[in-house]
């Protein structure tokens, strides 16, 4: 091996410090004030959720009890914010601080497990059609487009004029009218990666499909997975708040950020009583935004090549993969 | 091209197939027995009976639903449960609101989103593309009503506690009576409803254009000397398009959902509002109706998106 | 007065991770009329260089001074850059399918140069669009005039390219890696296309390429760049009959035209460097063999020879006194020919079928009877140009393709009859190393689970024993056995090469098939690799198929060869037998469209006349 030359000799260059790909994200992430900030909101607003029963504690208002003498003015309206009623009270008399609490908690508890539901499907039935190619991927793409082709918010009024509005059903639509949007873009970023030559030498190895599967194309598949997934969670709360502002979510008298804001919508009560709209209106803001702007950070972070704003390619190594697609 | 046709419309159909199939199925397996929901509660046995009999509600399933399929292909949607009057006829009635509201809507969110992204993309990393990207997020954040209720607030009822009248509280102006009535009514709803597919359509434009940008025929444009306008406008979005045009495919439903809630949050009677109450008068063939139809509208813009797409990329031709 | 002359041009394109260094005080001149040469491995900053020139690199900090006909091309405004872009300064890239606008019609592109300068009306612009794709050569150009890009071949859009640059006869044509992209026989085409166009137009040419070769045959004057500093400049004939410079001689004797069949070639040791830190030295001290410690401390100074030649240096490049033997020759063919078959391939024959709309089947007959073996111990390489059926074949052989037709027995066993354990176990013995060092490695796995796949995969031995396995085998094809814990995006483009190689060896397979191993290499780190599968197969008793497009690594490793086109293989010998004497007239044209560098003379007729420090824009600060 004489004439081998080491590849240690070049460590006498001068050599860059590389460092891992998760010490990169963090130092992205910990540079963008943006997502730091949203990533604290979603911290204290799970908190506000998971200990909403302290605030029933704290005010001595129970979220569904009806305050008629004290939450109500002499003529029947709600009252606004003051030191009793932090948030005002609604045309029920009930207390909107606490009901923000435990609406919180359905909207958290519905984005996230529709999302990781919907994720689940999305990329098992992405990366499938994405990796076989072929008819697999003809009959899973022909069912996404057909479910995209469906007017989801049609069907699921429709579905729950059948079955009664409950939050199950709520998840259920959720889940089965957003897993295509992972389910594309899985799809694609398998079937791109499927042509890479690693799969190739994996298979050439004798390795089985399953094998490859796990070990080759999901480990690559994380960024879109863990981006997407996050994308999905304020999506999956606005739907779930537009079907409770339908009346066709969750039961009331349960509270639900969509449920506060359809009874505030009911008879205009909101236009004589703002803090109806402002509390729950704005806290469904904040949280999408915020789960937005995560989601846009970490892709940033973790996948920082779409922010570069010339691309730069390789010359000779493109040169091959040219050549092959002329061929073809 | 013909073959690409067949293709499309052949799967058209099948979605509205299953479409029809679903919501056949959904009702039939529904608890809940449809005569008692036409005769009301006091009906006797006698009557029940004969309802189901007309109806042919007798019948065996399949049969139920290849007459159904056959009524619905002639344009017949049977009566509503409520006032016994032609589904078609109800739905027809309100058309024209529906459509006003989508096709301003999508006039505004085009005229919205695609400027909005084109500006971003331009000057990556500035000022204006900081802006258009807080415009992205907090449109894609706004939940539809959240914004309509807002915006009634501030540009109807302050206006009006404060004496003059900016926009009116809501309701829809016959086009044909008075055009700018008609306008003046539906513009909160248009801007309302244009929001987030602008915000979509901006990111996408953004993201398309930056990286479109960043393609070698964009260096040879720019090396043969064309002004910026030129390689950005020409080049660029010529390349773009054709992403935006399939995206417009995959929105279309997404602005279905949405003008159910703005209808419902700005009174307005269309379609979508006819489908919430339906659901809550338990009305089946209404929603059946109007499942079927927004199923329809939905085949045919993607058929018509496809067709787009075709003629704009050589390449698939 | 020169035509374009670039005086001390400083170019840094800041990034997330600080500023990239792409040009460190870059002058040259070029002469009209001339053709003038950039050389340089990937990354060395040809590229950016001539963007930032053309205005086309907007991100970059430039500076320094770019006079096109006496005017300053940095200082000017932009409105005045692009009077001269296109106008006076033509442009022609590396790769013509994504360099056209795919949604155009080739016409009405050429055509929209004419209309960006000139007031011409439209029947005009098409009758000068149609004359000009007459003259590269596009038959029917009327009715070509209206096709888009993606229904032309490669070398055809190329010469589209060109003829837009040429439409308005600008005085000066930049050409980045112009025929790299396209097939061997295709690259003489248009390289003669240009020169011709070059001769009849008198325009004057800057080409850039990392072909040695090319260069040597066409250019009047080469430059060479290495991480963004010229390290040598000089007329072509001198410069390639003797460097002055060490890296341009280290360039030239890794090329493997340079020597004939086996010996060793003499790689450039190392990597190149980064860009983002410049060090105090020489930029190529870490790599270069007559380094001293002076090297390492003090930026070298501009040496001026006699014959024009500029070198940036301490000392002057020279052949070491004491080359090394040629350690091992080849053994004798003859000793091969009695050696058992590893490979027996008879009457290949494989068949896409693929529908198109409706019915209409397209049958696509990639191999048509290929008759292939290969013997124990020898290297027998594959060449042909793109898309002719080479990987196709190499998949076959692997047992990856099923063949519509034909047999495949490796060592004496056909892998159609192979029970699924037996064809599992077949694996084992046929290995492949494939051509995109960063493509055939997973990011995301460590380099010692991609070592040890195969060993897990075939359930091998232990955790342990595989871990001392895998880095015995990074041992020996010169990887740092400590880095098994590593990601191969911490690895170079060679270094990932020699991982996918003792990927390969680990089961220590009878065959290994290699797919364009090299060619996604520079020539320095192209040289240790070959070096490396040389040494391996001399102390392993390995056997090769190895699969190429260029013919002087083909001549440089193998002992026979095989020439494919179209499916077919149309002539199959040893290695001298084939370059002295090519019988097929695809091998034939194959041979002329390949150039090589001319032979070092080693002799040294140049003397040193000043020496002068040379200060970057870092050195002075
Ligand atoms: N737009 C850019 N942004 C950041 N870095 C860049 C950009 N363009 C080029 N570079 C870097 O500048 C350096 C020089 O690149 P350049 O493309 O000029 O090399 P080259 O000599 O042309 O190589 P090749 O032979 O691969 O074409 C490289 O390190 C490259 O990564
Ligand atoms: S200066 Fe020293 S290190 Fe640099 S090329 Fe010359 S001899 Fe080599
Ligand atoms: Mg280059």
């Amino acid at each position: 091996m004489s004439n081998a030359p080491s590849s240690t000799s070049s460590s006498d260059a001068p050599e860059i410090v590389q460092r891992g790909a998760f010490a990169l994200t963090m130092r992205r992430l910990l540079r963008d004030p943006a997502t730091l900030i949203s990533f604290a909101f979603i911290v204290l607003l799970s908190l506000f959720a998971i200990f909403a029963p302290l605030t029933e504690i704290w005010t001595g208002h129970s979220a569904i009890e009806q305050y008629r003498e004290t939450g109500m003015t002499p003529m029947g309206l709600p009252v606004g914010p003051n030191g009793s009623f932090l948030m005002g009270t609604d045309q029920l008399g009930r207390d909107v601080f606490v009901r923000l609490a435990y609406g919180a908690r359905i909207s958290l508890a519905v984005g996230v497990l529709a999302s990781l539901a919907a994720a689940t499907i999305g990329v098992t039935i992405g990366m499938c059609a994405g990796f076989f190619g072929g008819w697999v991927d003809t009959v899973l793409g022909r069912i996404m487009d057909l479910v995209m082709s469906v007017p989801f918010l049609l069907c699921a009024l429709a579905l729950v004029s059948v079955f009664g509005p409950s939050l199950s059903l709520s998840v259920s639509v959720i889940v089965f009218f957003s897993w295509t949007t992972i389910g594309r873009v899985i799809r694609a970023e398998s079937a791109s990666i499927a042509k890479r030559e690693f799969i190739q030498a994996s298979r050439s190895m004798g390795a089985s499909n399953l094998s490859i599967l796990i070990r080759d194309v999901l480990p690559n598949l994380a960024v879109p997975i863990i981006v997407y997934t996050t994308m999905m969670i304020p999506s999956s709360i606005v739907f779930e708040a537009t079907l409770s502002f339908l009346g066709l979510g969750i039961v009331p008298p349960t509270p639900s950020w969509g449920g506060m804001l359809a009874d505030a919508g009911a008879n205009s009560i909101y236009l004589v009583a703002w803090w109806l709209v402002v509390f729950p209106g704005f806290a469904l803001l904040f949280t999408t935004l915020a789960f937005n702007i995560l989601g846009d950070g970490l892709r940033d972070a973790l996948d920082p090549k779409g922010r570069k704003i010339v691309r730069r390619r390789k010359s000779r190594k493109n040169r091959t993969t040219t050549r092959k697609e002329t061929a073809q | 091209m013909i073959a690409f046709l067949t293709r499309r419309l052949s799967f058209g159909v099948l979605v509205l197939f299953t479409l029809s199939a679903f919501v056949f199925l959904l009702f039939y397996v529904a608890p809940g027995d449809p005569a008692r929901m036409i005769a009301g509660e006091k009906a006797t046995a006698q009557q029940l009976a004969q309802i189901r009999e007309n109806l042919g509600l007798d019948r065996p399933i399949l049969v139920q639903y290849a007459s159904f399929l056959g009524d619905a292909l002639r344009g017949d949607l049977g009566f509503s449960y409520r006032n016994q009057q032609p589904v078609v006829d109800l739905i027809v009635r309100r058309i024209p609101v529906t459509v006003s509201l989508v096709l301003g809507g999508v006039v505004v969110w085009l005229a919205i989103g695609i400027p909005i992204g084109i500006m971003s993309a331009r000057f990556a990393g500035g000022l204006r593309d900081r802006l258009g990207q807080v415009f992205i997020l907090i449109g894609l954040s706004f939940p539809t009503f959240v914004l309509g209720m807002l915006a009634l607030y501030t540009l109807y009822f302050l206006p009006r506690k404060n004496g003059f009248v900016l926009f009116p509280p809501g309701g829809y102006a016959p086009l044909l009576d008075d055009p700018l009535k008609w306008a003046w009514h539906l513009t909160l709803p248009w801007l309302t409803l244009a929001l987030v597919t602008a915000a979509i359509y901006a990111r996408l434009t953004r993201g398309q254009l930056l990286s479109v940008l960043g393609e070698d025929y964009i260096r040879t444009a720019r090396a043969k000397g064309l002004s910026e306008r030129c390689v950005v406008y020409k080049h660029g979005m010529r390349a773009t398009l054709t992403a935006l045009v399939t995206q417009l495919g995959a929105d279309i439903a997404v602005m279905l959902g949405g003008v159910i809630v703005i209808e419902q949050v700005y009174g307005l009677q269309g379609v979508g509002s006819m489908a919430v109450q339906a659901v809550r008068n338990q009305d089946r063939p209404i929603i059946i109706g109007v499942v079927l139809l927004g199923g329809l509208f939905i085949v045919i813009s993607n058929i018509l998106v496809d067709l787009l797409y075709a003629a704009l990329d050589p390449r698939t031709r | 007065m020169p035509l374009i002359e670039a005086r001390n041009v400083t170019i840094r394109i800041p990034t997330e991770d600080g500023g990239i260094h792409a040009a460190n005080s870059v002058s040259f001149s070029v002469e009209e009329g001339e053709l003038f040469g950039i050389a340089g491995e990937s990354g060395s900053g040809k590229s950016v260089l001539m963007q930032a020139i053309a205005g086309l690199l907007p991100g970059a900090e430039i500076e320094g001074e770019v006079l096109f006909n006496g005017r300053d091309m940095l200082t000017m405004s932009e409105a005045e850059r692009r009077a001269l872009r296109g106008a006076q300064i033509g442009m022609i890239f590396q790769d013509p399918l994504s360099s056209l606008h795919p949604f155009y019609t080739i016409g009405s592109q050429i055509a929209e140069m004419i209309h960006a300068h000139e007031k011409v009306d439209k029947a005009e612009a098409r009758r000068r669009v149609v004359e000009m794709l007459e003259r590269v050569g596009i038959a029917e150009a009327d009715k070509r005039y209206d096709a888009y890009p993606h229904e032309f071949s490669g070398g055809m859009r190329q010469r589209v390219m060109i003829a837009m640059a040429l439409i308005l006869r600008p005085p000066l044509i930049i050409a980045d890696e112009p025929t790299t992209a396209l097939d061997v026989t295709v690259q003489a085409q248009i390289v003669e296309l240009l020169d011709e166009m070059r001769r009849s137009f008198g325009t004057t040419v800057i080409m850039i390429t990392h072909d040695l070769g090319l260069l040597s045959s066409v250019a009047d004057h080469v430059m060479v760049m290495y991480a963004g500093t010229r390290l040598e400049i000089g007329a072509t004939e001198a410069l390639f009959a003797m460097p002055a410079h060490p890296y341009t001689l280290g360039l030239l004797r890794s090329s493997p035209a340079a020597d004939s069949n086996g010996s060793p070639l003499i790689p450039i040791a190392g990597k190149p460097p980064s860009l983002l830190a410049r060090p105090r030295g020489c930029v190529f001290a870490p790599r270069c063999a007559q380094a001293s410690d002076l090297c390492h401390t003090t930026p070298p100074p501009l040496r001026r020879y006699s014959d024009a030649t500029e070198a940036l240096c301490h000392f002057t490049a020279s052949l070491p006194e004491d080359e090394p033997v040629t350690e091992q020759t080849t053994p004798p063919a003859a000793s091969r020919t009695s050696a058992r078959y590893v490979v027996e391939a008879s009457g290949l024959s494989l068949t896409y079928r693929s529908k198109k709309g409706f019915g209409r089947a397209v049958e696509n007959h990639v191999l048509k009877g290929v008759d292939l073996t290969v013997r124990k111990g020898e290297t027998l390489g594959l060449v042909g140009e793109s898309g002719c059926g080479k990987s196709t074949l190499a998949r076959v052989l692997a047992g990856l393709a099923v063949p519509t037709d034909g047999e495949v027995k490796i060592q004496g066993e056909p892998i159609a009859s192979l029970t699924a354990a037996r064809w599992r176990e077949m694996r084992r013995r046929v290995q492949m190393v494939f051509q995109d060092p960063f493509g055939s490695l997973n990011p995301r796995r460590r380099v010692g689970a991609i070592i040890s796949d195969p060993m897990r995969i075939h359930n091998i031995g232990t955790a342990a024993s595989r871990k001392a396995r895998v880095q015995e085998l990074m041992e020996t094809v010169g990887l740092n056995p400590e880095h098994f814990n590593r990601f191969p995006s911490e690895f170079s483009g060679g270094q990932r090469q020699r991982i996918g190689i003792a990927r390969a060896l680990a089961l220590e397979p009878a065959l290994i098939i290699l797919d364009e191993p090299v060619s996604a290499l520079d020539v320095s780190i192209q040289a240790q690799i070959l070096n490396l599968l040389q040494a391996l197969q001399r102390d392993l008793g390995l056997t090769y198929l190895f699969i190429s497009h260029d013919l002087s690594v083909v001549r440089h490793i193998c002992d026979r060869i095989a020439v494919m086109d179209k499916g077919q293989i149309v002539e199959s010998s040893t290695s001298e037998q084939l370059f002295r004497a090519p019988a097929h007239p695809f091998t034939r044209e194959l041979l002329g469209a390949t150039h090589h560098p001319p032979a070092l003379t080693g002799v040294d007729t140049r003397h040193l006349i000043s020496e002068t420090p040379f200060m970057t824009q870092e050195a002075q600060a």
